[in-house]
């Protein structure tokens, strides 16, 4: 039998490594995994790379791996904004690099490792200064940057609802980097407003199918 | 003497009323999102946001806010008829692969075949690009809206960008508290001029030649 559903987000976290790079939905305060993210600061893994569009405002959500100095490296596409004072000191100390991805070639980094593939080449960026150290190509006479895939040990991804095979349905914009990311990691874990029995998300409903899936907990949260 | 223009919001209806019924645009983060207030209502124009959303509707009235619903901004905000959701990869293969009519960008430079720059100003430590290179490459048209000179009076619209780019040669238009201008093949021609603003006044204010049309 398949059950993917754990008791708690301790649970679903345990076996994240010192090192590990980690995949976190959300764009903004939308969508992203804060239950997992408390799991994982409990959990105290260090030198984490965090894969995920913003860097945390305030005092929840990505925030607190910043301001429990447990990220290294930090990989997004929009980092500076209003409220991410602990970003910007773990990043003005040295202790986290940044890695500043366009959105678009974040998304496509990620499908592409999903996909199995060895990259790409994409428009975006191209003479810019995002573009220096990277392989370039003209293509129907433009030019194009080579990016590599970005493959997660982990991702810890957002859902409105799950079962136990770890089909998810996403809402409104919650949907964001989660599906992508979710395809994207050796382990996948995801929370969920409510677990919800086999059938009861259609088929055709299913934005993130569970074969992509390993772990699916329910933390609740606004419906 | 430094001419004044257009308004903010002036600026905003004008670049509005060159946007086409039918429309699928991406207005940006920041002065950009005044336009949708001016939109004339006889048009039927789509708004995607990056986050994923095609179809935006204006901001929701108070208390009747959604947690899942946000626009590029961190917004709340709201789905007009007809609207969709998508996820990441799907919303920037819509910016990239080239099925967006119009994005209209905010400006630090725009120089005279076309650069834009706005996503970091020169020597800052930490910048943030978002979507907004993936926009510059990927729309089939790009408009800036931005105010003519900056705040110590030096012209926004030069011969070389002095900040790092967003991207190359993607700027079809420029509006500016001052004038309209199109960006061609040989050079920056004013479209159109604001109240009071002649050709002269404009070329005092702008560090690259423009012509009228």
């Amino acid at each position: 039998m398949i059950d993917k559903v754990v008791a708690s987000v301790d649970e679903a976290v345990a076996g994240v490594r010192d090192g590990d790079v980690v995949l976190v939905g959300g764009f903004g305060n939308v969508g992203v995994p804060l239950h997992l993210i408390e799991a994982l600061v409990r959990l105290g893994r260090r030198d984490l790379t965090i894969v995920s569009n913003n860097c945390g405002t305030g005092e929840t959500g990505l925030a607190l791996l910043f301001k429990h100095h447990l990220v290294s490296k930090a990989c997004a596409s929009f980092p500076a904004q209003a409220g991410n004072h602990h970003f910007v000191a773990a990043y003005e100390s040295g202790e986290c690099a940044l890695e500043l991805v366009p959105q678009g070639t974040l998304a496509e980094r990620l499908r592409a490792a999903a996909a199995g593939l060895g990259g790409f080449y994409t428009p975006t960026g191209a003479g810019t200064d995002l573009m220096a150290g990277k392989e370039t190509r003209e293509i129907d006479g433009r030019l194009h940057v080579l990016e590599r895939p970005l493959r997660g040990d982990v991702a810890l991804v957002a859902a409105h609802s799950g079962d136990r095979f770890g089909n998810l349905r996403h809402r409104r914009s919650a949907r964001n980097f989660n599906p992508v990311m979710a395809m994207a990691a050796r382990l996948t874990i995801a929370e969920v407003r409510e677990v919800v029995p086999p059938g009861s998300i259609d088929p055709d409903d299913v934005h993130t199918p569970g074969i992509f899936v390993d772990r699916v907990v329910q933390t609740g949260g606004a419906a | 003497m430094t001419a004044q223009g257009w308004t903010t919001d002036q600026m905003a209806a004008r670049l509005a009323r060159d946007i086409p019924d039918g429309a699928y645009v991406n207005l940006g983060i920041g002065m950009p999102t005044m336009v949708t207030a001016h939109i004339p209502p006889d048009r039927e124009v789509m708004h995607h946001s990056e986050n994923g959303i095609v179809g935006m509707g204006p901001p929701p009235p108070a208390g009747r806010e959604d947690p899942d619903l946000i626009d590029a901004g961190k917004n709340p905000c709201t789905l007009a008829p007809g609207a969709s959701i998508c996820d990441h990869t799907v919303s920037f293969t819509i910016i990239r692969g080239g099925r967006l009519d119009v994005a209209v960008l905010g400006g630090m430079q725009v120089s005279a075949r076309g650069d834009l720059a706005n996503w970091r100003v020169a020597g800052q430590p930490l910048g943030s690009v978002g979507g907004a290179m993936d926009l510059a490459a990927g729309a089939r048209r790009v408009w800036v809206l931005m105010t003519h000179t900056d705040r110590a009076g030096r012209p926004k619209v030069v011969v070389e960008c002095t900040y790092p780019l967003t991207a190359a040669r993607c700027v079809h238009r420029v509006y500016t508290n001052l004038a309209v201008l199109e960006v061609r093949e040989d050079g920056l021609v004013a479209i159109d001029l604001a109240p009071g603003v002649d050709l002269e006044t404009l070329r005092g204010s702008t560090g690259a030649p423009v012509r009228s049309d």
